[in-house]
């Protein structure tokens, strides 16, 4: 017996909603980022899911460009909170508040 | 017995996604993502999609947490607060939990998705995904390789110190 597709998408689901409080609640911006990473990767759980219970390759092949963004993403924004970190010594985001006013 | 696997493995993967968002130490944290990647992956071998869970486990398991650890060993953050509970976050958080039991409430109710192909094949082979690649989605291919190289440049950009001239 295999699980339902009503199964994926509500672990999915939970994993984006987790990595979503995660967003939202860390101050920590690594963490935030890897609570960003989470959400993605239920993103892809959901497509990759549908796509094979459906029959077709179209969210597989979708989930390749997904992977590949995800690791520029990952390089472009840990680059810039290191360039953030040497200007400013902190990574908390209730310190990083200069284009507020 | 598809069955045990994936309850065994969604349990995992949820437990390991609430400590990469509740652990208190970042290396934890990542630590944790590792895990639920791992996770991840078993859940996409259940799915038959055996060559994605392999580069999940390539690309973010190997390389993007690797990144993230080496970032949070070089910086050393330690104290401040570690969770802001204030009055917008509190309330966007309460908001997507509530979209979310709506949701879900949705899909328990009279969520009927389509009836699903049985799931019996092997799995789609490697030159099916070769073909689509190079038929379909030519184009994002293209876009996605001057992505790649495009994010190469500005982590170099960022990365490089400049003095007060603009010199490197």
């Amino acid at each position: 017996m295999h699980p339902s597709l009503e199964s994926y998408v509500l672990l999915s689901a939970l994993l984006f909603v987790i990595g979503f409080f995660g967003v939202l609640l860390r101050s920590n911006t690594l963490v935030i980022y890897m609570s960003l990473e989470l959400m993605l990767v239920a993103a892809t759980l959901a497509l990759v899911a549908f796509s094979q219970y459906n029959g077709t390759i179209d969210g597989d092949v979708f989930v390749f460009f997904i992977l590949t963004v995800a690791a520029a993403e990952v390089a472009v924004g840990l680059a810039i909170i290191v360039a953030l970190f040497r200007r400013k010594q902190t990574i908390l985001v209730s310190d990083l508040d200069s284009l507020k006013n | 017995m598809s069955q045990i696997l994936f309850t065994l493995f969604s349990l995992f993967t949820v437990v390991c996604a609430v400590g990469v968002v509740a652990s208190k130490n970042a290396v934890n944290g990542a630590m944790c993502l590792l895990l639920c990647l791992a996770g991840v992956a078993g859940l996409f071998v259940q799915l038959h999609a055996y060559l994605l869970a392999f580069l999940l486990l390539l690309v973010y398991a190997g390389a993007v947490v690797a990144l993230f650890l080496f970032i949070i060993m070089l910086l050393d953050t330690q104290g401040g607060r570690a969770w802001r509970f204030q009055g917008l976050q509190l309330a966007a958080a309460l908001v997507g939990l509530g979209l979310l039991l709506a949701g879900l409430n949705l899909l328990a109710v009279r969520g009927r998705l389509p009836a699903p192909v049985p799931v019996v094949s092997a799995g789609a082979p490697l030159k099916n995904y070769a073909y689509q690649l190079f038929t379909t989605y030519l184009l994002p291919v293209q876009v996605i390789g001057f992505l790649l190289l495009i994010a190469m440049l500005g982590v170099i950009v960022l990365s490089k110190r400049f003095d007060a001239k603009g010199e490197a």
